[in-house]
């Protein structure tokens, strides 16, 4: 069990089904219900203002707490069709959970993002459709990214009665939610039967397989559609900003996360015995969580500032402490040092803060690792969109509050767009805004 | 340390804590326990005549009314009076006293109504050597259906005369268990005394039904696909038996008759309001079915402390302290103003407040401040309803000030100060030409 080197199967098998169960296992009907109880149904409730979707929390979980699972979820999706996810990845704890009075109260909020999981369950388990498409309007929408943002859209372009089109680079729809979120927090295929459900809709065609810049383009996808909504992501990776050295054992954190989501068997990942993981967000997080999971014996989150600039939430990062993960703050890699073409450490200098500005103090040291992450932020491929028919902002789509680029048939939304937070939510409102301007754009022309 | 003795009508025991009528106390067996539980006394569960048993339904006896978290609040049942051979409880009874003789055991009674009857029953009941006896004109559910409980109660006439058949066959002090299910309780209350009854106790249960099961379309709880209305309890019930101690506490020809409050006793919180207003027993039944009889632990010590607390030594000390303060609304004084008062250090800004007055009473608390979410009462529009206290998740948040003499009332521009109650306001088309007090 003590290989060095990166070796599957660290763990006895049984280890993996525990490792990587549900991060919060499902409220069962008891429970719900006790949690719906302590709502107090605010005026004007502050939950629903943090909500990036505005879900009208208090009355989903009042018709929990009357036994209409089915109805509350029908309140989460029709503000947000992707609640089932949401309710598994959003931060509650920095949204609307954060906002609910009872943590003024007592610290201790309604469990809203477990209540939103109960009802999204509820309504999975019985099968009902709650959608369908609208009466045909002729008009035809591409949209290219078949993640949260392109299928939130594509889903509200489908039910005004407009015929959709998804490219999706991919095999599978589902984007990060997919390829993306760590497995513990996604079980039992959950963004798999939410595309499902999306779907179910009808009125949207997906065509997988189909890259912007290689296999699509958005100059013809401009000519020969009505609308074009691009929730296309990020789709490279930042790199080190050192010398790689050309090693074995490094990696990219999200290609390795995105290998694990589609593994059919977690204990032929092959993993490291010491594993380093340079990163301070959700990314890191995930990796360092998922590899510790996996049978890493050590693994060490190093973060060039302090906790509190992480893009990981404090809730985050405990999660990967209380998993094992070590997290280091204030130091820099410097250097990768290996042997015999592969990693075996990384030299780290550390830094303060300098007038406000972050330098390296000259102190460095060392820390052995056979296995290392990259988790430093993604970037947008601004060569995809080739023909530069709209404009950028700061490395991003520019787009309007409506989501609308400078291109009046294209709209934009999720991590691609300048705005974008890099939130599952966020990008689901981005969708729905887009599909709700795309609509009244096109509803105005033929009124015209 | 506060003394809890009681001495009601005549009936010693060592605290005001009595088991209702009721299943806890259909047998020696739960008796026996509720005595080592420490319970003052019981009241052994209605005894009828002897002859064939009575006969239960073998469907749900109870429902319930639930709040969050499946705490009972409301409670009903269907049961009849006691189901065993009368010479069995009998014989039990006998033991137990004999066993238990620093407690009160009181023996509740339900015969049909002819004197023979109760004649002949008060004699073996005296046979135990019981304290005393409550007679159950209250039941709303089955016997009433067979002329007796509440079908009695409900009569004031036969009210009195079968008190006074018990009061002239009987050395035993007589207690007259009242029905709720009545118009107005001092009828039957003042048909009690007449009759000779040594005490009232009330109230029985009230008419209700629990609900309807939506599936079966039913009344739920329902018997072989049928229900029927039972007889109501609990926790929910309290201020209406609250409402009737008080009316016979307070009205001058009732006033001096003990009374033995039942309705809702939960905890030594409730034992002490019910004292206040003239009881000077408590019965329990709900609470002992729903938590077993350890509870009267809880209420025996904080009853003690809340006396010691304010200095009383027994419980005459403080039994009826508050009747002198209940009154007609006529005579409230239509001067007296408060004024809601927010804490912003204890709001948790959930809103309560400002949507029940927006939406029900009179658009006096506001919702933003400088454009931020922040509650806050407006004087010139609250009239001190008390709808946003009771709202309020917070306990203390909200806090209804009185204004002081000499204050401006700004909703109404009125100088507070002059006391003025309804027959002597202007506004009264009826009132006196001298004030009524």
């Amino acid at each position: 069990m003590s290989d060095t080197g990166i070796t599957a199967g660290r763990l006895p098998p049984d280890d993996y089904a525990r490792n990587f169960a549900d991060l919060h296992p499902p409220l069962d009907r008891y429970e719900a219900k006790v949690a719906a109880d302590r709502c107090f149904f605010c005026y004007d409730a502050p939950c629903m203002t943090a909500c990036p979707t505005t879900i009208d929390i208090p009355l989903f979980i009042r018709q929990i707490a009357t036994g209409n699972a089915t109805g509350a979820a029908k309140t989460i999706l029709d503000s947000n069709i992707m609640g089932a996810m949401c309710a598994r990845v959003c931060p509650t704890e920095q949204l609307c959970e954060e906002a609910c009075v009872r943590e003024a109260l007592e610290g201790k909020p309604v469990e809203i993002g477990r209540l939103q999981r109960h009802a999204t369950d509820a309504l999975f388990a019985t099968g009902k459709q709650l959608y369908q498409a609208g009466p045909s309007t002729g008009f035809r929408v591409a949209v290219v990214g078949g993640g949260p943002a392109g299928l939130s859209c594509a889903h509200r372009l489908a039910t005004l009665g407009h015929t959709v089109t998804v490219f999706e680079a991919q095999k599978k729809l589902g984007g990060l939610n997919e390829y993306g979120i760590a497995a513990y927090k996604a079980t039992n295929e959950i963004a798999q039967c939410e595309v499902g459900y999306i779907l179910g809709v009808g009125g949207i065609e997906v065509k997988t397989g189909q890259a912007l810049g290689r296999d699509i383009h958005l100059g013809d996808l401009a000519r020969d559609y009505d609308a074009v909504f691009l929730g296309i992501g990020l789709a490279a990776t930042n790199a080190l900003g050192i010398a790689d050295g050309g090693f074995a054992g490094v990696d990219d954190a999200v290609d390795y996360i995105a290998g694990l989501r589609q593994a059919s068997d977690l204990s032929a990942l092959p993993v490291g015995r010491r594993v380093v993981v340079i990163g301070g967000g959700m990314t890191a997080i995930d990796i360092a969580t998922q590899v510790k999971r996996l049978g890493a014996e050590e693994v060490t989150i190093v973060y060039r500032r302090g906790p509190a600039e992480m893009g990981a939430s404090p809730y985050e990062q405990e999660v990967a402490q209380t998993s094992g993960v070590t997290i280091r703050h204030w130091a820099m890699p410097k250097a990768l040092v290996g042997a015999n073409g592969r990693v075996t450490g990384i030299a780290f200098e550390r830094t303060a803060l300098a007038d406000g500005k972050l330098t390296g103090t000259g102190e460095t040291y060392e820390l052995a690792c056979d296995q290392l992450f990259r988790a430093i932020g993604q970037a947008f491929v601004a060569s995809d969109l080739e023909d530069s028919l709209i404009e950028l902002e700061r490395g991003r789509i520019r787009v309007d509050g409506a989501q609308r680029t400078s291109h009046p048939k294209i709209w934009a939304g999720g991590d691609c767009v300048g705005s974008g937070s890099d939130l599952t939510v966020v990008a689901v409102e981005h969708g729905k805004q887009a599909a709700l301007s795309i609509d009244s754009m096109l509803r105005a022309a033929t009124a015209a | 340390m506060a003394d809890l003795r009681v001495d009601f009508c005549g009936i010693k025991a060592p605290n005001p804590f009595w088991l209702a009528s009721a299943p806890p106390t259909d047998k020696a067996y739960n008796v026996v326990r509720a005595f080592r539980a420490g319970w003052g006394g019981v009241v052994w569960k209605t005894l009828g005549e002897a002859g064939p048993p009575i006969v239960n339904v073998s469907g749900p006896r109870y429902g319930a009314i639930h709040a969050g978290d499946r705490r009972v609040i409301g409670f009903n049942n269907i049961e009849l009076i006691t189901d065993r051979p009368l010479e069995v409880n009998l014989q039990e009874i006998k033991q137990v006293k004999r066993d238990w003789p620093d407690r009160a055991l009181v023996v509740s009674l339900m015969v049909p109504c002819t004197e023979d009857s109760w004649k002949a029953i008060l004699r073996q009941v005296e046979d135990t050597e019981a304290d005393g006896v409550e007679l159950n004109f209250g039941c709303p559910h089955g016997m009433s259906e067979r002329g007796m409980g509440a079908a009695v109660g409900q009569v004031p006439e036969y009210v009195e005369m079968v008190t006074r058949w018990c009061k002239q066959h009987s050395r035993m002090p007589v207690i007259v268990k009242l029905t709720p299910n009545v118009a107005d309780i001092k009828g039957p209350a003042a048909a009690a005394k007449k009759g000779g009854a040594d005490a009232v106790s009330l109230i029985n249960t009230v008419n209700s039904m629990m609900g309807v099961d939506l599936d079966a379309m039913t009344p739920s709880p329902a018997t072989g696909g049928y229900g029927t209305h039972g007889g109501m309890c609990g926790p929910a019930v309290k201020p209406m038996a609250l409402n009737m101690v008080a009316d016979i506490a307070r009205t001058p020809h009732l006033q001096g008759i003990p009374i033995s409050a039942i309705g809702g006793i939960e905890t030594w919180k409730d034992a002490a309001e019910f004292m206040a207003m003239g009881a000077g027993t408590v019965q329990v039944c709900t609470a002992a079915m729903v938590y077993g009889f350890k509870i009267v632990e809880e209420m025996k010590t904080g009853l003690a402390a809340f006396m010691d607390e304010k200095g009383y030594a027994r419980l005459d000390d403080f039994v009826g302290r508050a009747v002198p303060k209940v009154t007609d609304w006529q005579y409230l004084d239509l001067d007296y103003a408060v004024k809601a008062h927010i804490d912003q250090d204890l709001c948790i800004k959930c809103g309560r407040c400002h949507i029940s007055c927006e939406d029900t009473s009179h658009q006096a608390i506001s919702a933003l401040k400088d454009g931020v979410r922040h509650f806050e009462v407006i004087e010139e529009e609250c009239v001190g309803c008390n709808l946003c206290a009771v709202v309020c998740p917070v306990e203390g948040c909200i806090t209804m000030v009185p204004l002081q003499p000499g204050e401006v009332d700004k909703r109404t521009g009125r100088v507070v100060g002059t006391p003025i109650n309804w027959t002597q306001h202007p506004n009264n088309p009826m009132r006196a030409a001298e004030p009524a007090e």
